[in-house]
């Protein structure tokens, strides 16, 4: 991992010095940490920040980003495990506690938010990310098992700032209202159309001795597949509609009378 | 959490030694059931023996037609194989029923067969549970028991076990094959291998400490293409059986040579409906005998306070299941 911090600009000093002076060497030397993020944070909401408004913007933004990370020791953490897996394409190596989820440690550890924690217990899909290039619940995947593996989230989707075609889809179709399942619904998806070209079948799929490849989904196909990832919203329909348009490549309508 | 020490295991035999040394070890294969009860802390292992790097992953045809499915391969795959999909319909069908796509990418056909079960007074710490705590007694025996048992339930224990995958894996007639501690192997048919929860709920199956499931191998069979895994569950999709039903049927003509038939949802271990097998063998296969049948199968269950309802669903369960099944191939939904 990269330790070298990224430098602060003019205003983030000028915001650190008056507001943080104490930690403000720490933070030159060694870098933005969660801890300077988190308090950053709470005076924001204090309304504290008023004459710090550009510094404030700039230190938010970058948020606690990859490689700005402290690195734990094998003797600070009591069952420490090494990791050292690919993360949106990116070597990544960690010093994990063996009860680490590997959605604590995208969210926690690696600064890679886009993976949401809903329920924790591998009921909503809201944490579901690809690794080695299936659909999984990284809630319920210990990281000390992911040695090796290539793990990719939301975040790792788009290339070179286009996004993925689901992406586009589920942004055309409001494939949702308040957001919190979509990373989770994408990433989905996104597996589903590998799933579907292989020939996969489902508990919907009429007769399963016969085979077939690049399968397309009607909407009671995808409402299947998909029920691994519960909106509350109830953005179903829209959801429906994008992977259609994403896997056919046609646009499509929202069908609000068959799911 | 609980604290708890990560080990990799190289081989099967290695796995089995590392848990003989250590009775608060458990194996960790998909996790997605042992991680979640872990984090509810129902399940407390000191260690896990990660089974991960295991080649028990194949899908092997045998000699005779029959199947082997390594301990260690995904549900998902198991499911998609074509080996299964074209001779073992009625085992994808009943995989596909189970869960969803993220956990059954995730889930182990040998995990699968050691699910816990989710009754909720099992999974609250704050409860009694003879399964989790033997000797503090049954909060389901007098509380909501809805998705409880319905045959085969004790004083002790009421709660259902839950797995589809194993349901049909009754109705096919497949042996566990098993790695004992000294690294022999035993061979331990499905209908064994659950147990009821008599007085000793805490007891899931017959496996002892430190035993590891290495394959589950599946005979041939004659009702591929007569053959049906009917779910019913309070959502479409992604929810627990109230009642399943996985039926085979052997024809010749309209005549049954032979009916195999298994029920999820209702006891401690898939529930073999030996009655119906008994009564369709040999008779025409028309509805007014599967009603029959359906009958014959259900007499001897024995609903609690919220349950009655699963022995006319079960019933009509069972009547579906057959009718797909002899449609077979043909059935469209």
């Amino acid at each position: 991992m990269n330790n070298k911090p990224t430098p602060l600009t003019e205003e983030e000093q000028r915001l650190f010095g008056d507001l943080m002076p104490e930690e403000l060497e720490e933070i030159i030397h060694t870098g933005l940490k969660r801890r300077h993020f988190m308090k950053l944070v709470g005076l924001a909401s204090a309304g504290l920040l008023a004459g710090h408004l550009i510094g404030a913007e700039q230190a938010l933004a970058r948020g606690v980003a990859l490689g700005e990370i402290e690195d734990l020791s094998a003797t600070a953490i009591e069952n420490g495990v090494q990791v050292s897996f690919k993360v949106n394409a990116s070597p990544t190596k960690v010093m994990v506690d063996s009860r680490m989820t590997l959605l604590d440690t995208l969210r926690e550890r690696l600064g890679l938010t886009g993976s949401k924690k809903g329920c924790d217990h591998g009921q909503c899909g809201a944490c579901t990310v690809i690794v080695n290039g299936n659909r999984v619940l990284s809630c319920l995947t210990l990281a000390a098992t992911c040695q090796g593996k290539s793990v990719i989230t939301i975040e790792g989707l788009a290339k070179d700032q286009v996004l993925n075609p689901m992406q586009e889809a589920f942004l055309k179709h409001d494939g949702f209202q308040c957001g919190f399942c979509t990373s989770g619904q994408i990433c989905s998806a996104v597996a589903l159309m590998k799933e579907a070209k292989e020939g996969q079948v489902s508990y919907v799929t009429a007769n399963v001795r016969q085979t077939q490849a690049s399968l397309i989904l009607n909407d009671e196909e995808i409402a299947e597949r998909m029920s691994g990832n519960i909106c509350r919203c109830g953005a179903y329909p829209n959801i429906v509609a994008a992977i259609k348009e994403a896997q056919t490549g046609k646009s499509v309508e929202q069908n609000w009378l068959t799911i | 959490m609980r604290p708890f020490k990560f080990t990799p295991a190289g081989t099967a035999a290695a796995a089995v030694r590392l848990l003989t040394t250590n009775t608060k070890a458990k194996y960790l294969a998909g996790g997605t059931n042992i991680i979640d009860l872990m984090k509810e802390d129902v399940e407390r292992p000191n260690e896990l023996v990660d089974l991960g790097e295991l080649s028990l992953t194949e899908i092997i045809p045998l000699v005779n037609g029959g199947i082997s499915l390594g301990a260690l391969g995904k549900n998902t795959d198991a499911a998609n194989s074509p080996l299964v999909r074209k001779n073992f319909p009625l085992l994808s069908k009943a995989i596909l029923a189970g869960a969803s796509a993220q956990i059954r990418n995730m889930a182990t056909n040998g995990g699968n067969l050691l699910q816990r079960t989710r009754c909720s007074y099992f999974y609250d710490v704050a409860m009694p549970c003879n399964k989790r705590e033997p000797g503090t007694g049954c909060a389901a025996l007098q509380g909501i028991n809805r998705m409880h048992a319905i045959f085969g339930c004790s004083d002790a224990c009421v709660a259902v076990y839950p797995s589809d995958m194993a349901v049909a894996l009754m109705a096919l007639d497949a042996q566990i094959k098993v790695m004992q501690p000294g690294g022999t192997e035993r061979a331990v048919p499905i209908q064994d291998f659950h147990r009821l929860p008599g007085d000793q709920p805490e007891k899931d199956n017959v496996l002892n400490h430190g035993e590891l499931i290495t394959e589950i191998e599946i005979p041939v069979n004659a009702f591929a293409g007569h053959s049906a895994y009917v779910k019913v569950r309070d959502r479409n999709s992604y929810a627990f059986a109230l009642v399943s039903v996985a039926a085979g049927l052997v024809l010749q003509g309209n005549q049954i040579t032979s009916a195999h038939l298994a029920m999820g949802g209702v006891a401690h271990k898939p529930w073999r409906l030996s009655e119906a097998e008994a009564f369709l063998k040999g008779k025409a296969a028309t509805t007014s005998n599967f009603n029959l049948a359906a009958e014959a199968a259900m007499r001897t269950a024995k609903p609690l306070t919220h349950n009655q309802f699963k022995i006319e669903l079960g019933k009509r369960t069972i009547i579906s299941a057959l009718e797909q099944a002899l449609k077979g191939d043909s059935y469209t939904g």
